[in-house]
Protein backbone atom coordinates (compact mmCIF):
# COMPACT_ATOMS: atom_id res chain seq x y z
CA UNK A 1 0.00 0.00 0.00
CA UNK A 2 1.38 3.40 -0.91
CA UNK A 3 1.67 5.63 2.16
CA UNK A 4 -0.43 8.37 0.57
CA UNK A 5 -3.23 6.01 -0.48
CA UNK A 6 -6.56 6.55 1.21
CA UNK A 7 -7.63 3.86 3.61
CA UNK A 8 -10.58 1.73 2.59
CA UNK A 9 -13.36 0.78 5.01
CA UNK A 10 -12.12 -2.82 4.88
CA UNK A 11 -8.73 -1.56 6.13
CA UNK A 12 -10.24 0.72 8.75
CA UNK A 13 -12.10 -2.14 10.48
CA UNK A 14 -8.78 -3.97 10.90
CA UNK A 15 -7.17 -0.91 12.49
CA UNK A 16 -9.97 -0.13 14.95
CA UNK A 17 -8.37 -1.90 17.92
CA UNK A 18 -4.97 -0.30 17.34
CA UNK A 19 -6.80 3.04 17.08
CA UNK A 20 -8.75 2.55 20.30
CA UNK A 21 -5.58 1.35 22.05
CA UNK A 22 -3.71 4.46 20.94
CA UNK A 23 -1.22 2.30 19.06
CA UNK A 24 -1.48 3.70 15.55
CA UNK A 25 1.69 5.43 14.35
CA UNK A 26 1.00 9.17 13.79
CA UNK A 27 0.81 8.95 10.00
CA UNK A 28 -1.59 6.03 10.08
CA UNK A 29 -3.62 7.72 12.79
CA UNK A 30 -3.95 10.74 10.52
CA UNK A 31 -5.17 8.62 7.62
CA UNK A 32 -7.57 6.80 9.94
CA UNK A 33 -9.07 10.07 11.23
CA UNK A 34 -9.25 11.43 7.69
CA UNK A 35 -11.17 8.40 6.48
CA UNK A 36 -13.57 8.21 9.41
CA UNK A 37 -14.37 11.93 9.30
CA UNK A 38 -15.86 11.40 5.83
CA UNK A 39 -17.42 7.96 6.24
CA UNK A 40 -20.73 7.39 8.03
CA UNK A 41 -20.35 3.61 7.80
CA UNK A 42 -17.03 3.66 9.63
CA UNK A 43 -18.36 6.14 12.21
CA UNK A 44 -21.19 3.65 12.87
CA UNK A 45 -18.69 0.79 13.02
CA UNK A 46 -16.56 2.59 15.57
CA UNK A 47 -19.69 3.33 17.62
CA UNK A 48 -20.70 -0.34 17.47
CA UNK A 49 -17.26 -1.37 18.63
CA UNK A 50 -17.44 1.04 21.57
CA UNK A 51 -20.93 -0.25 22.39
CA UNK A 52 -19.61 -3.84 22.28
CA UNK A 53 -16.84 -3.00 24.73
CA UNK A 54 -19.29 -1.19 27.03
CA UNK A 55 -21.70 -4.14 26.92
CA UNK A 56 -18.96 -6.60 27.87
CA UNK A 57 -18.13 -4.23 30.73
CA UNK A 58 -21.67 -4.58 32.07
CA UNK A 59 -21.29 -8.32 32.72
CA UNK A 60 -21.19 -8.99 36.44
CA UNK A 61 -19.26 -11.70 38.25
CA UNK A 62 -21.03 -13.93 40.68
CA UNK A 63 -19.74 -14.08 44.25
CA UNK A 64 -17.64 -17.05 45.25
CA UNK A 65 -19.76 -19.79 46.80
CA UNK A 66 -19.66 -19.41 50.61
CA UNK A 67 -18.20 -22.94 51.01
CA UNK A 68 -15.26 -21.98 48.82
CA UNK A 69 -14.67 -18.76 50.76
CA UNK A 70 -14.78 -20.79 53.94
CA UNK A 71 -12.27 -23.33 52.56
CA UNK A 72 -9.97 -20.49 51.55
CA UNK A 73 -10.10 -18.97 55.02
CA UNK A 74 -9.24 -22.35 56.53
CA UNK A 75 -6.28 -22.69 54.17
CA UNK A 76 -5.14 -19.28 55.28
CA UNK A 77 -5.42 -20.12 58.99
CA UNK A 78 -3.52 -23.40 58.42
CA UNK A 79 -0.70 -21.79 56.54
CA UNK A 80 -0.05 -18.41 58.07
CA UNK A 81 3.05 -18.21 60.17
CA UNK A 82 2.37 -18.56 63.90
CA UNK A 83 2.32 -15.43 66.01
CA UNK B 1 0.96 0.38 43.90
CA UNK B 2 -2.19 2.07 45.21
CA UNK B 3 -2.31 2.63 48.99
CA UNK B 4 -5.29 0.32 49.50
CA UNK B 5 -3.32 -2.51 47.91
CA UNK B 6 -0.34 -1.81 50.12
CA UNK B 7 -2.54 -2.03 53.21
CA UNK B 8 -3.92 -5.38 52.03
CA UNK B 9 -0.46 -6.61 51.11
CA UNK B 10 0.94 -5.67 54.53
CA UNK B 11 -2.05 -7.36 56.14
CA UNK B 12 -1.54 -10.48 54.07
CA UNK B 13 2.13 -10.63 54.99
CA UNK B 14 1.29 -10.13 58.66
CA UNK B 15 -1.16 -13.04 58.56
CA UNK B 16 -4.20 -10.78 59.01
CA UNK B 17 -7.27 -12.83 58.16
CA UNK B 18 -9.44 -9.77 57.49
CA UNK B 19 -6.99 -8.59 54.82
CA UNK B 20 -6.98 -12.02 53.23
CA UNK B 21 -10.79 -12.19 53.25
CA UNK B 22 -10.98 -8.72 51.69
CA UNK B 23 -8.60 -9.76 48.91
CA UNK B 24 -10.58 -12.93 48.27
CA UNK B 25 -13.80 -10.94 47.97
CA UNK B 26 -12.10 -8.34 45.79
CA UNK B 27 -10.47 -10.69 43.28
CA UNK B 28 -12.09 -14.10 43.82
CA UNK B 29 -15.13 -13.60 41.56
CA UNK B 30 -13.00 -12.43 38.60
CA UNK B 31 -10.54 -15.26 39.24
CA UNK B 32 -13.36 -17.78 39.01
CA UNK B 33 -14.56 -16.29 35.72
CA UNK B 34 -11.04 -16.41 34.30
CA UNK B 35 -10.35 -19.94 35.59
CA UNK B 36 -13.50 -21.20 33.89
CA UNK B 37 -12.06 -20.21 30.52
CA UNK B 38 -9.17 -22.65 31.04
CA UNK B 39 -10.88 -25.73 32.47
CA UNK B 40 -14.02 -27.63 31.62
CA UNK B 41 -16.10 -27.52 34.75
CA UNK B 42 -17.11 -25.03 37.35
CA UNK B 43 -15.99 -27.45 40.08
CA UNK B 44 -12.49 -27.68 38.63
CA UNK B 45 -12.39 -23.90 38.21
CA UNK B 46 -13.15 -23.54 41.91
CA UNK B 47 -10.26 -25.90 42.71
CA UNK B 48 -7.99 -23.80 40.51
CA UNK B 49 -9.01 -20.67 42.41
CA UNK B 50 -8.27 -22.44 45.67
CA UNK B 51 -4.84 -23.61 44.40
CA UNK B 52 -4.09 -20.06 43.31
CA UNK B 53 -4.88 -18.60 46.75
CA UNK B 54 -2.70 -21.21 48.41
CA UNK B 55 0.04 -20.13 46.00
CA UNK B 56 -0.59 -16.53 47.05
CA UNK B 57 -0.41 -17.34 50.76
CA UNK B 58 2.77 -19.40 50.31
CA UNK B 59 4.40 -16.95 47.92
CA UNK B 60 3.60 -13.56 49.43
CA UNK B 61 6.82 -13.55 51.45
CA UNK B 62 8.79 -13.53 48.21
CA UNK B 63 6.56 -11.05 46.38
CA UNK B 64 8.74 -8.07 45.56
CA UNK B 65 6.10 -5.69 44.31
CA UNK B 66 7.53 -5.37 40.81
CA UNK B 67 3.98 -5.76 39.50
CA UNK B 68 0.78 -4.84 41.29
CA UNK B 69 -0.57 -7.29 43.82
CA UNK B 70 -3.57 -7.90 41.55
CA UNK B 71 -1.37 -8.71 38.55
CA UNK B 72 0.76 -11.03 40.66
CA UNK B 73 -2.33 -12.86 41.97
CA UNK B 74 -3.72 -13.32 38.44
CA UNK B 75 -0.35 -14.51 37.20
CA UNK B 76 -0.44 -17.25 39.81
CA UNK B 77 -4.03 -18.02 38.84
CA UNK B 78 -3.13 -18.25 35.15
CA UNK B 79 -0.26 -20.62 35.89
CA UNK B 80 -2.36 -22.90 38.09
CA UNK B 81 -5.17 -22.88 35.52
CA UNK B 82 -2.78 -23.64 32.67
CA UNK B 83 -1.29 -26.59 34.56
CA UNK B 84 -4.76 -27.92 35.27
CA UNK B 85 -5.88 -27.43 31.66
CA UNK B 86 -2.86 -29.37 30.40
CA UNK B 87 -3.67 -32.17 32.81
CA UNK B 88 -7.17 -32.22 31.32
CA UNK B 89 -5.61 -32.59 27.90
CA UNK B 90 -6.33 -29.00 26.82
CA UNK B 91 -3.80 -26.53 25.57
CA UNK B 92 -4.37 -22.80 25.27
CA UNK B 93 -2.38 -21.55 22.27
CA UNK B 94 -1.60 -17.86 22.67
CA UNK B 95 0.30 -17.45 19.45
CA UNK B 96 -1.50 -15.11 17.07
CA UNK B 97 0.97 -15.29 14.24
CA UNK B 98 -1.49 -16.60 11.65
CA UNK B 99 -3.35 -14.11 9.50
CA UNK B 100 -6.65 -14.80 11.25
CA UNK B 101 -10.13 -14.13 9.95
CA UNK B 102 -11.14 -10.70 8.73
CA UNK B 103 -12.89 -8.54 11.34
CA UNK B 104 -15.90 -8.18 9.05
CA UNK B 105 -17.35 -10.50 6.39
CA UNK B 106 -15.64 -9.43 3.11
CA UNK B 107 -19.04 -9.57 1.36
CA UNK B 108 -20.05 -6.43 3.21
CA UNK B 109 -17.49 -4.42 1.23
CA UNK B 110 -17.58 -3.46 -2.44
CA UNK B 111 -15.58 -5.71 -4.74
CA UNK B 112 -12.44 -4.87 -6.75
CA UNK B 113 -14.50 -4.07 -9.89
CA UNK B 114 -16.49 -1.41 -8.04
CA UNK B 115 -15.72 2.29 -8.33
CA UNK B 116 -15.01 2.33 -4.56
CA UNK B 117 -13.41 -1.04 -3.84
CA UNK B 118 -13.12 -1.94 -0.16
CA UNK B 119 -15.79 0.54 0.89
CA UNK B 120 -18.98 -0.47 2.65
CA UNK B 121 -21.60 -2.18 0.50
CA UNK B 122 -23.81 -2.81 3.52
CA UNK B 123 -22.66 -0.39 6.20
CA UNK B 124 -23.41 -1.01 9.86
CA UNK B 125 -26.21 0.86 11.58
CA UNK B 126 -26.55 1.92 15.19
CA UNK B 127 -27.02 -0.54 18.03
CA UNK B 128 -30.00 0.78 19.99
CA UNK B 129 -29.01 1.47 23.59
CA UNK B 130 -32.20 -0.05 25.04
CA UNK B 131 -31.49 -3.36 23.33
CA UNK B 132 -27.91 -3.39 24.60
CA UNK B 133 -29.08 -2.98 28.16
CA UNK B 134 -31.43 -5.98 28.07
CA UNK B 135 -30.36 -8.96 30.14
CA UNK B 136 -30.78 -11.24 27.09
CA UNK B 137 -28.14 -9.17 25.31
CA UNK B 138 -25.75 -9.57 28.23
CA UNK B 139 -26.32 -13.35 28.21
CA UNK B 140 -25.64 -13.39 24.49
CA UNK B 141 -22.31 -11.58 24.97
CA UNK B 142 -21.36 -13.91 27.81
CA UNK B 143 -22.16 -16.94 25.62
CA UNK B 144 -20.24 -15.53 22.67
CA UNK B 145 -17.17 -14.96 24.83
CA UNK B 146 -17.29 -18.62 25.89
CA UNK B 147 -17.38 -19.65 22.21
CA UNK B 148 -14.17 -17.75 21.39
CA UNK B 149 -10.84 -19.58 21.20
CA UNK B 150 -9.62 -19.62 24.84
CA UNK B 151 -6.76 -17.14 24.42
CA UNK B 152 -9.12 -14.58 22.83
CA UNK B 153 -11.74 -15.23 25.49
CA UNK B 154 -9.16 -14.68 28.23
CA UNK B 155 -7.86 -11.42 26.83
CA UNK B 156 -11.29 -9.89 26.16
CA UNK B 157 -12.59 -11.06 29.53
CA UNK B 158 -9.70 -9.52 31.42
CA UNK B 159 -9.67 -6.31 29.39
CA UNK B 160 -13.33 -5.56 28.74
CA UNK B 161 -15.27 -7.51 31.37
CA UNK B 162 -12.87 -7.13 34.30
CA UNK B 163 -11.33 -3.81 33.30
CA UNK B 164 -7.64 -4.77 33.39
CA UNK B 165 -5.30 -2.57 31.38
CA UNK B 166 -3.11 -4.08 28.68
CA UNK B 167 0.03 -4.16 30.87
CA UNK B 168 -1.81 -6.11 33.53
CA UNK B 169 -3.08 -8.65 30.99
CA UNK B 170 0.31 -9.08 29.31
CA UNK B 171 1.96 -9.54 32.68
CA UNK B 172 -0.62 -11.95 34.09
CA UNK B 173 -0.79 -14.09 30.93
CA UNK B 174 2.89 -13.67 30.07
CA UNK B 175 2.25 -12.56 26.49
CA UNK B 176 3.62 -9.68 24.44
CA UNK B 177 1.70 -6.42 24.04
CA UNK B 178 1.36 -7.04 20.28
CA UNK B 179 0.02 -10.53 20.81
CA UNK B 180 -2.43 -9.23 23.40
CA UNK B 181 -3.66 -6.59 20.97
CA UNK B 182 -4.15 -9.08 18.12
CA UNK B 183 -6.12 -11.42 20.39
CA UNK B 184 -8.21 -8.50 21.67
CA UNK B 185 -8.91 -7.35 18.12
CA UNK B 186 -10.14 -10.75 17.02
CA UNK B 187 -12.25 -11.21 20.11
CA UNK B 188 -13.87 -7.77 19.98
CA UNK B 189 -14.51 -8.07 16.24
CA UNK B 190 -16.36 -11.37 16.72
CA UNK B 191 -18.37 -10.02 19.63
CA UNK B 192 -19.36 -6.97 17.60
CA UNK B 193 -20.48 -9.19 14.72
CA UNK B 194 -22.55 -11.34 17.05
CA UNK B 195 -24.13 -8.32 18.71
CA UNK B 196 -24.98 -6.72 15.38
CA UNK B 197 -26.54 -9.97 14.07
CA UNK B 198 -28.52 -10.40 17.28
CA UNK B 199 -29.87 -6.86 17.35
CA UNK B 200 -30.72 -6.87 13.63
CA UNK B 201 -32.44 -10.26 13.76
CA UNK B 202 -34.92 -9.17 16.40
Amino acid sequence: MRPEAELTCAEVVELVTDYLEGRLPPEERRRFDEHVSGCDGCVAYLEQMRATIATAGRLRDTDLPPELEERLLWSFRDRRSPG
Amino acid sequence: MIPEQLVLLDGLRAGDEAAFAALVRLHGPAMLRVAQLYVRSRAVAEEVVQDAWIGVIDGVGGFEGRSSLKTWIFRILANKAKTRAVREGRTIPFSALDAGEPAVDPDRFRGPEDRYPGHWASPPAGLPEERLLESETLSLVEGEIEKLPPAQALVVTMRDVEGFDSDEVCNALDISETNQRVLLHRARSKLRNALEDYVNAA
